[in-house]
Formats: structure tokens, C-alpha cells, sequence
């Protein structure tokens, strides 16, 4: 922008939102902070005073942490893989000219919309249960007398496909939005060259959806580094947890806000290197 | 499109897309089928999905054990509140990062002195504490250590470059909530942080607990780095020669901006908006916890459904529906507008 | 002038109303059949108070408690009246944060064992609204089946057999079931209360925490082994909610669990197996104690609360015998919430009630001073009267539910267990 008046301003322009959201982070990250190294029971606030590094030396001894630590990473990793190639597929799929392509779209973006609480209640009862649910019905129908229990026997997997059900269509509509973009000359061409399907997607469709690919990869993990309602709701957080949930439990069964804080802080600082790892993943592919 | 499709291609693609169309609906389909049925006939589905008689009864016991019409009121308020002050906020942020990037940082100082800063309030912070015996009684003294921690790294975010400063936008959204849950209930409560009895001024009558004053900026915050990269990527779009020309002919800055600027943004505006309010409508965590029956949005209408005693998934399916239906078809209304808006750029 | 007429009428409206202020009570409870029942009932306490408004705030259980816990420690006052347990009072009111409660109706009439639960230093923090204790419930037609007949007091031996015998996959019947879902309040309930009978602590008089004992892992192998030969698929989620809705639709041979389960499943409205259904006492192995617990849900007000008055006779009016009356003319003696009074178990009417003997009975068994066996530091039947115990029952409870579910083993379940406990016990100063 030319005239130093607008620079400046557009400099002002920015405080608030700047100033607002540190305030944000930075408020509750130092209260963390110093309840980190508190001795502080929510059944027993009188009696507090420094608690040195005991909070985060007994929140690594908790029988869950590296677990728990594993499992956020998985989730991640693991919905994401699944968005993911599950998207392009989706993409490809929806790519294709057939009677109803507009309704099937709506069809498909549907879960984006449903409530995190929702979604868990209605795949933990409705569908999942191992004596109600759909699946076990589906299940005794071919003969096996005992349903597959999904929370008991695969709970991160369970977990992990209700995440990736609400994202699946996230996924899936951004890489139909970048396919549909994709030149007619050259999906022509290609034609034209009798380049083989493969080929054609290994060498044009592939690296033109590595940006958008990106930008999924980006957001899921914003979100689902998080994931909180699906663990809570479907009660897995003793043998499926992650370190959002650990942290909560912390908090909200053993009433230590000590420890919470402490546990709180170790979260932030997977936080900033899973964003420092992205940082360097998007800085190569969003260059704007 | 340009070449023609054999019907037969036509046909296994009208198949194979309508039957994952239909398995990625199921799960929604299948609640509003529970939501119709009576109780112990929603446990016996799917043998008796068609035998069975429908009703409307959950309907009606959901509306009167918790009162649907306050909940859907709630989170109308907190929706559009919370968006129209994101929009308050985001566009100015998003106009300066779009139209003025910097290169450099805008400060003399490098990154590392102000980490030195940083660390060195931290520091005395630290040690204040310390020789207080970790106790915080005085009013001023809080502001001051709040102001000791906080400003440095404020001033440090606002002369950073643009990606630098954008990429720090979109970090705040990784902070994981539950670090943050306690700080956020004692600022929030009565005769917590800062609504107390100070002495010289009494703030213990007033909270931000349960209340449309404390989650409407709560939930603006949650959203904010999201609202201000979509805009920003739409901002980008817009030829800066466009803005030049209009200045060229003698147009004031604001003239600029919302004669020029606004009305070309306006479809990246609106789509932005849409995501805000998906994404309000189904914030949890916060309203879970810091919302009890005033402020309580369909978030916690639903969690009431969550274990009650017995058989319930009829009823729980009802209020299912009831909590997503708005934003479900809000969401299929504007989908076209949506998508374009969340690929952040990143399709041309 | 229109318009400023229009003020002065607003603002004479609205000190007129203050003149005959409302107090209006915030009422934080747990959304069970029998709050929710007190909460259509509540015009007979508002037109004999008129002055009075009533503000629910119903939660599910773990949510109220987490609510009510932050509330009252940070002295939020969002509530005037709270929904508390026998684990919360004792602790709270030792504290000071209770009032002490003075408008009740005739509280002698109150279950010495809940009074007792209930009271810190020797007064009443909180009124019980309902007590409960646990049993089994079974169903008469498939013990016939299985050639048995159920005794009136039975023992673990024959609970097993009985539950081997009564299983019958093919056809969704399930021996047992028992509660899985982690919690301290869920699965730690149930176990907790079953390790009593095996003579299982859980502190030693020093504080030093038990798991690694024999009779822990007898406790625990043996709630295990009935549980992979007659238990449900997927108990490892299952709380009383979901057991409940088992046992409705026919689902489990047997089912212990709280006292309070019993008007459900002889609802025949709720309840496909209504008419079948038999009581019995909580089992145990010839050491003494049954496997069954003691709890109440009660109310109570928080020190500091600005309505005070108005809501001691709420109180009173909620746990009081008029109130039992009440719930009997409109949906009969079987609803009166139990187990709080002695002159409900007294009045004939209440005695033809199925299970009402078989209740008060389990809540005389149960002795929240003496638990189990052994001799121990701490009070409460199936917890312990610590802050701590909130945090140690979950993790707990979320390890031997992972061991349920074949996550780990029983032996590993314990010993981190054990590992646990042990370390929190020494950041909290029980263990020097």
C-alpha cells in the first residue's frame, strides 16, 4: 500500500484483533503457568502455597500419560490419513457426471454440520452398541452370537471413526472444489495423449490437490488435536484418552487444579510443535 | 464438460455415489428414524422399523423436561452476537494483513531480544510471587504481573511480519482448552479472579458466569483466527491495483473500503460468516462448563440426554434432531457458498 | 411526554415488585426419575409460598458434581440449593461451607445410618431426598429355568453358578450384569462394595493403600471371571443407566445394583420383564459383610448463600413426610422416594411395596464407620471421606474398567493401581 497514512492505520487496524486474541492465549497460559507450580485442590483451596515440580513429576507418573500422550498423536495422524485418501476418493467419485450428483453432495456433507456431542451419542448408542446398536443387529443376523464390543476391544478406532466421519466430508468437498478447477483443456489433453488413469492422476490431478491437501492437513489437525466431546461422551478416556482428556480428568475428578495446570502446560508445548512442525509443512505449500 | 459419458459409466456412477452417499447420511437418518419411535421400540429397531407405530411423544417429553424454545433462543443470541463482533474485529485485522503485509518485522528489536524481554518479565514475575508466598491479595499487583507477562509478548505478536503474525493467529486455536478451563472459571466467576471484594472498589456482585457477557467474547475469541485467515484469503484475492485506482480518483480510505473493498468481498464475507455460525452452533467444551440454564446453548440441551436413567434413545434421538436441525439446513442451504469459503485459498 | 409517562409507569412497576420481592432459589440437581418427578410436584410448595420462585438447574451426575464442586470451593454462588452425596457432606460441611440445616421435618425420623452419613461434628449438613442401598435383582423365570431358587441371603458361590447356568447367548440372555463404566461413582460402586465382602480395604490403618493384597485380586479375578462367562457384550461402558435399560428389555439373568433401580423394573410402562422380577441381598463370602453400599442423594445450602430462610423450608418441604404423601396420592407408593425415613418402612401401605423390606433391610446391612472386615482409617462404605478419593476412585475405576474390556490384565489393573494411589497419597501428606 502507497501512502504512509494507510500504512499506519492499517498497523492500528490490526491491534485489536491482536491485542484481543493475546489476551486470549496469554492470560490463561500464565495463570497455567503459575497454578503449575501451586499447590491447589479445589476441595481444599486454603491450603496452597509452592508446590515446586511435584505437579508435573506426578503427572508424568500417571499410569495414562504416555498413553494418552500416543493416543493424541494417532488420533491425528490417524483421522487424517483416513480423511485424507478417503476424501480423494470421495472427490474423484463426485468428479463424475451421475443422476443425482447434486443431492448425493448434500448427502455427503451432512455430518460437517452435526453437533461433536450429537454425532458420539447417536455412534455410541444407536450404531455402535454392542447389544442395541445396528451394527450388532447386523451382526447376529450373519450368525455371531456375541457382537463385536467397539468401545471395549478398539476404542481408539471406534473414537477415531466417529472424528473421521465428521471430517470425512470436510475433506472430501475442498478436494472436489480443487478438482473441479482442474483445467477441461487439460484433462483433454491427457485424454489426447492417451495417458492411462493412472498416470493421469500420478502426474496432474495428484500434484494439483497438494495445496488443498495442505489445507486439510492444517485444519484437522487444529481441531482434532484437541478432540474432547467424542472421548467424554462415549466414556473411553480410561483406556483411549488423550491429553486434552487427561488434563480434564485431572481437573474435573481429582479437583487439582495444580496438576491440571501442569498437565495443561505439557500440552501446550505438544501444541506449538505439532504447529511448528505445520509451520514448516504449510510455509513450503500456502506460500501466499 | 466436454466429452460425453457412456450410460453405462453413468449408471455404475449414479450407483456406486448414491450408496456412499446413503452410508455417510445413515447415521443421521437412523436417529431421525429412533426419534419417531416409542422407547422400547427404538431399543427393538431395526427388526420392527416398519411394523411398529410412529409417534410424535418424544417430541413432546423433550420440550417439556428441558425447554427446547430457551436453548434455541440461547444459541440464536450467541451465534449472531459472537459473529457480528468477529466481523467488528476481523476485518480491519484482515484488511492490514492483506493490503499492508510486511516483509520484516516492524520492530528494531530481533526475535531473540524479545524472547530475552519475554523471559525477563517472566522472571520478575516469578520471583514477586515467590516472595509473596504465592499469594496474589492485592488488586494492583495482579494487573501488574498480568501486564508484565502479557504486553511483551502482545507488542512482540503485533510487529512481527505478516506470515508471522498470521501463522501466530491460527497457533492460539491449538492451545488445548482444558489448560486454559480454570483460569477461564475463576475470571468468570464470582469471587474469583477479578469479581471480588478489593477493598477500595467491590466487584462481587457482578459475573460472567452463566451469562451471554462472558460467552459471546469467549466464543468470538474460539473463532476469530479462523474468521481472519478466511477473510484474509479472500482479501488477497482482490487486485490491490483495484484499491489504486479507486484512490487515484480521489476516494477516501473509507470509501475505499466500503465502496471498493466491501462489495467485491462480500461473497468471501458471507461464507465466513456461515462457518462462524457452524462452528458457534456447535461449540462445546466452553458452554459445557461454564453455562448452566441462562446462557446455556443446544450444546448443553443435548448433554442432558447424554445417561439418564434407563431406556432413552428415543428421547435422545428427538433431542438430537431438535439440536441440529437449524444448522443442518442452514448448512445445505449454503453449501456451495461454505466449501469455497474453507479451502482458505488454497483453490484458485 | 407519552413516553416519559411510559418510564415512570415501567419504573414504579419495577419498584413495586421489589417491594414484594421474589426470592428466587437456583436449584442444581441430578437429572434421576426422582428429582425430575419433585420438579412437576413443586406447585404445592409454591402456592403455600408464593413469595418463593423455583430455578432448576438439572445435570447429569458427573456434570453436577464437577459443578457443584468448583462452585463451592471458589464460592461462586450459582446455586442456593445443592444435590450432594454422602461422600461430599461429611468433607463440606467439616469445612464450614454448609449450612447447618434447622427447618427440617421431624428430623429424628431420619435412618440413623443416613443421618449419620450426612452429618459432620454431630450436625445435619444435608436432608436425604432419597437412600439407597445396593441388592440384586433377578428374574424369577429364568431361575426356575436354571433349576435354582434364589435364597434370601446368598453368597458369592452361588451368585457364580447361578450366573453360569442362566446365560444363554444364543438367545441375549445375559447371567449377570454388573457395572462397568469407569467412575467412582460407577464401576468403583459396585467393585468397591464387592471387595468389602471379599474383606478387601482400601487403606491400611497407616494410609498405605491395598491393592496388592490377595484379597484385591481375589476381588477383582473373580468380578472379571463372571463378567467374560456371564456378563453382557461391551460392560466395560456400562453404568446403571445402560444396565437398567438391560435389564428392561430382558437382557440379564441377574442384576446388582442400587436399591433405587427396583420401581423401574416393576414399572410395567418401562419394564418388558415387570412381573418377573425378584429381590434379594447383596451376596458375601461367610466374612461378615455384604457386598452392598450405602449412598444418599441429599440437599444442602452453601454458607454464604444470600436465601438462606427460603431455602431451609424448601428443604424441608422436599424431604419431608407431607411430600411422601404427596408423591403417593399422584403416582402411588411404589414412587415415594426411599430409603431416608423410618416411618415411610413403618406405614403398612409402603410395606406391601415389593422391594421396600429388601431396601431398608441392604441400608441396615450396610455400616459406613466398619466397611469391611479389617479395621480402617476412613468412613464410607463403598468410598472414602477424603478429597483425594475423588481422583483415586476414577483412575481407578478407569484401570480395572480397561481391564474389563482386555485392555490390560488383572494384574497389571492392580498394580498400577497400587502405583497410583500410593503417589497421590504422598503429594497429598497421608503417607510420610
Amino acid at each position: 500500500m502507497a501512502t504512509g497514512q494507510a500504512q499506519k492505520l492499517a498497523k492500528w487496524a490490526l491491534m485489536p484483533s491482536v491485542a484481543a486474541l493475546s489476551a486470549w492465549a496469554f492470560i490463561p497460559l500464565a495463570l497455567t503457568f503459575y497454578f503449575a507450580f501451586l499447590r491447589y485442590n479445589l476441595q481444599d483451596p486454603d491450603n496452597t502455597g509452592w508446590a515446586g515440580f511435584s505437579n508435573f513429576y506426578y503427572f508424568f507418573k500417571d499410569p495414562f500419560f504416555i498413553k494418552d500422550l500416543i493416543n493424541t498423536v494417532l488420533l491425528v495422524a490417524g483421522v487424517i490419513m483416513a480423511t485424507v485418501v478417503g476424501g480423494v476418493l470421495l472427490a474423484l467419485l463426485l468428479d463424475q457426471r451421475f443422476w443425482g450428483r447434486g443431492i448425493v453432495r448434500l448427502l455427503v456433507i451432512s455430518p460437517f454440520f452435526i453437533m461433536p456431542t450429537v454425532s458420539s451419542l447417536v455412534w455410541k448408542n444407536l450404531i455402535l452398541h454392542p447389544v442395541f446398536g445396528l451394527t450388532a443387529e447386523i451382526q447376529r443376523w450373519f450368525g455371531f452370537a456375541q457382537p463385536f464390543d467397539w468401545f471395549g476391544k478398539l476404542p481408539l478406532f471406534s473414537v477415531g471413526l466417529i472424528v473421521a466421519w465428521q471430517w470425512l466430508p470436510y475433506a472430501a468437498l475442498i478436494l472436489l472444489t480443487a478438482l473441479q478447477s482442474l483445467d477441461e483443456e487439460q484433462k483433454d489433453a491427457a485424454a489426447m495423449d492417451g495417458a492411462n488413469r493412472f498416470n493421469y492422476f500420478r502426474y496432474i490431478v495428484l500434484p494439483h490437490l497438494s495445496r488443498p491437501i495442505t489445507v486439510v492437513i492444517l485444519i484437522e489437525t487444529i481441531f482434532i488435536l484437541n478432540t474432547f466431546a467424542e472421548i467424554k461422551v462415549t466414556s473411553v478416556g480410561g483406556f483411549a484418552g488423550n491429553l486434552t482428556y487427561l488434563v480434564f480428568s485431572q481437573l474435573n475428578d481429582a479437583n487439582d487444579v495444580g496438576m491440571a495446570a501442569a498437565g495443561g502446560l505439557i500440552a501446550v508445548v505438544l501444541a506449538n510443535m505439532v504447529s511448528a512442525l505445520l509451520v514448516r509443512l504449510v510455509g513450503k505449500n500456502l506460500e501466499t | 464438460m466436454a466429452r460425453a459419458q457412456s450410460p453405462r459409466r453413468t449408471l455404475i456412477f449414479t450407483l456406486v455415489g448414491w450408496t456412499v452417499g446413503i452410508l455417510m447420511f445413515f447415521p443421521i437418518f437412523w436417529t431421525t428414524v429412533a426419534a419417531f419411535k416409542t422407547e422400547s421400540d427404538a431399543y427393538s429397531l431395526p427388526q420392527n422399523f416398519l411394523t411398529t407405530p410412529w409417534t410424535l411423544e418424544n417430541f413432546a417429553i423433550v420440550q417439556e423436561r428441558s425447554d427446547y424454545v430457551r436453548y434455541v433462543i440461547n444459541t440464536t443470541l450467541l451465534v449472531t452476537l459472537s459473529t457480528a463482533l468477529a466481523l467488528v474485529l476481523a476485518i480491519p485485522a484482515a484488511w492490514s494483513l492483506a493490503f499492508a503485509p510486511r516483509a520484516e518485522s516492524s520492530s528494531r528489536l530481533s526475535g531473540w531480544a524479545w524472547i530475552a524481554i519475554m523471559l525477563a518479565a517472566a522472571g520478575v514475575s516469578f520471583v514477586t510471587l515467590y516472595v509473596n508466598d504465592w499469594k496474589v491479595d492485592n488488586f494492583v499487583l495482579g494487573v501488574v504481573l498480568l501486564l508484565l507477562v502479557v504486553a511483551p509478548a502482545t507488542l512482540w505478536v503485533w510487529t512481527r511480519n505478516t506470515s508471522g503474525t498470521l501463522l501466530w493467529i491460527l497457533s492460539t486455536k491449538m492451545m488445548p482448552p482444558a489448560g486454559a478451563l480454570i483460569p477461564i472459571y475463576l475470571i468468570f466467576n464470582r469471587n474469583g479472579l477479578v469479581f471480588r471484594d478489593w477493598g477500595w472498589i467491590n466487584l462481587s456482585d457482578f459475573n460472567l458466569m452463566d451469562s451471554l457477557w462472558g460467552m459471546v467474547p469467549l466464543v468470538t475469541l474460539l473463532n476469530l483466527p479462523i474468521f481472519i485467515w478466511m477473510l484474509f484469503t479472500y482479501f488477497k484475492e482482490i487486485p490491490v491495483a483495484i484499491l489504486e485506482a479507486s484512490r487515484m480518483d480521489g476516494a477516501s480510505l473509507w470509501n475505499e473500503i466500503t465502496r471498493v473493498l466491501m462489495p467485491m468481498a462480500l461473497p468471501g464475507i458471507a461464507s465466513t460468516c456461515l462457518l462462524n455460525i457452524i462452528l458457534a452452533w456447535n461449540e462445546a467444551f466452553w458452554s459445557l462448563n461454564l453455562t448452566n440454564k441462562y446462557a446455556a446453548p443446544l450444546s448443553f440441551f443435548i448433554s442432558e440426554y447424554s445417561s439418564p436413567e434407563g431406556q432413552f434413545w428415543a428421547k435422545l434421538s428427538a433431542a438430537s434432531i431438535m439440536a441440529i436441525a437449524p444448522i443442518l439446513i442452514i448448512g445445505w442451504f449454503s453449501q456451495r457458498q461454505l466449501v469455497r469459503g474453507l479451502t482458505f485459498g488454497a483453490v484458485k | 411526554m407519552k413516553f416519559t409517562r411510559f418510564i415512570v409507569g415501567a419504573l414504579a412497576a419495577s419498584l413495586a415488585t421489589s417491594v414484594y420481592a421474589e426470592t428466587t432459589l437456583n436449584i442444581a440437581t441430578v437429572n434421576n426419575g426422582d428429582m425430575i418427578r419433585m420438579q412437576k410436584l413443586t406447585d404445592d410448595f409454591t402456592a403455600a409460598n408464593p413469595d418463593i420462585k423455583l430455578n432448576w438447574v438439572t445435570l447429569e451426575e458427573n456434570d453436577l458434581r464437577q459443578k457443584v464442586t468448583k462452585d463451592i470451593s471458589t464460592k461462586g454462588g450459582q446455586f442456593d440449593v445443592l444435590t450432594i452425596g454422602m461422600y461430599e457432606t461429611p468433607i463440606w460441611g467439616a469445612k464450614g461451607w454448609l449450612v447447618e440445616l434447622n427447618g427440617l421435618d421431624d428430623p429424628a425420623d431420619i435412618l440413623p445410618a443416613v443421618s449419620g452419613g450426612l452429618s459432620a461434628n454431630g450436625k445435619l449438613y444435608a436432608a436425604p431426598f432419597y437412600g439407597e442401598s445396593s441388592f440384586v435383582m433377578y428374574r424369577k423365570d429364568l431361575m426356575e429355568k436354571a433349576g435354582l431358587t434364589m435364597p434370601d441371603a446368598p453368597t458369592w458361590d452361588f451368585i457364580l453358578d447361578a450366573a453360569t447356568k442362566m446365560t444363554d447367548r444364543a438367545n441375549g440372555v445375559n447371567g449377570i450384569c454388573l457395572r462397568g463404566k469407569a467412575g467412582w461413582g460407577e464401576n468403583m460402586a459396585f467393585i468397591g462394595s464387592m471387595a468389602n465382602s471379599f474383606g478387601a480395604r482400601w487403606f491400611d490403618e497407616n494410609w498405605k493403600p491395598q491393592f496388592d493384597t490377595a484379597e484385591w485380586k481375589d476381588t477383582l479375578n473373580t468380578y472379571l471371571t463372571i463378567m467374560k462367562n456371564a456378563g453382557p457384550e461391551g460392560a466395560s461402558g456400562n453404568g446403571f443407566s445402560e444396565n437398567l435399560a438391560l435389564f428392561q428389555t430382558g437382557k440379564c439373568g441377574m442384576w446388582a445394583d442400587a436399591t433405587a433401580a427396583a420401581s423401574f423394573v416393576i414399572d410395567p410402562k418401562a419394564s418388558q420383564v415387570a412381573d418377573q422380577v425378584g429381590f434379594t441381598l447383596a451376596p458375601d463370602k461367610g466374612l461378615g459383610k455384604r457386598a452392598n453400599w450405602l449412598w444418599a442423594w441429599a440437599l444442602a445450602i452453601p454458607a454464604g448463600s444470600q436465601k438462606v430462610d427460603a431455602a431451609q423450608k424448601f428443604i424441608g418441604w422436599a424431604t419431608s413426610k407431607h411430600y411422601a404423601e404427596l408423591v403417593a396420592s399422584k403416582e402411588g407408593w411404589a414412587n415415594v422416594p426411599p430409603g431416608t425415613r423410618t416411618s415411610l418402612y413403618a406405614n403398612p401401605e409402603y410395606q406391601k411395596v415389593p422391594f421396600a423390606k429388601m431396601t431398608l433391610d441392604s441400608m441396615n446391612a450396610a455400616d459406613p464407620t466398619q466397611p469391611t472386615v479389617q479395621p480402617v482409617p476412613y468412613t464410607g462404605v463403598q468410598f472414602v471421606a477424603i478429597p483425594e478419593f475423588q481422583g483415586i476412585g476414577t483412575k481407578v475405576g478407569e484401570l480395572f474398567s480397561a481391564a474389563l474390556a482386555g485392555q490390560m490384565t488383572a494384574d497389571d489393573a492392580l498394580a498400577q493401581a497400587q502405583q497410583y494411589t500410593t503417589d497421590i497419597m504422598t503429594k497429598a501428606g497421608y503417607i510420610k
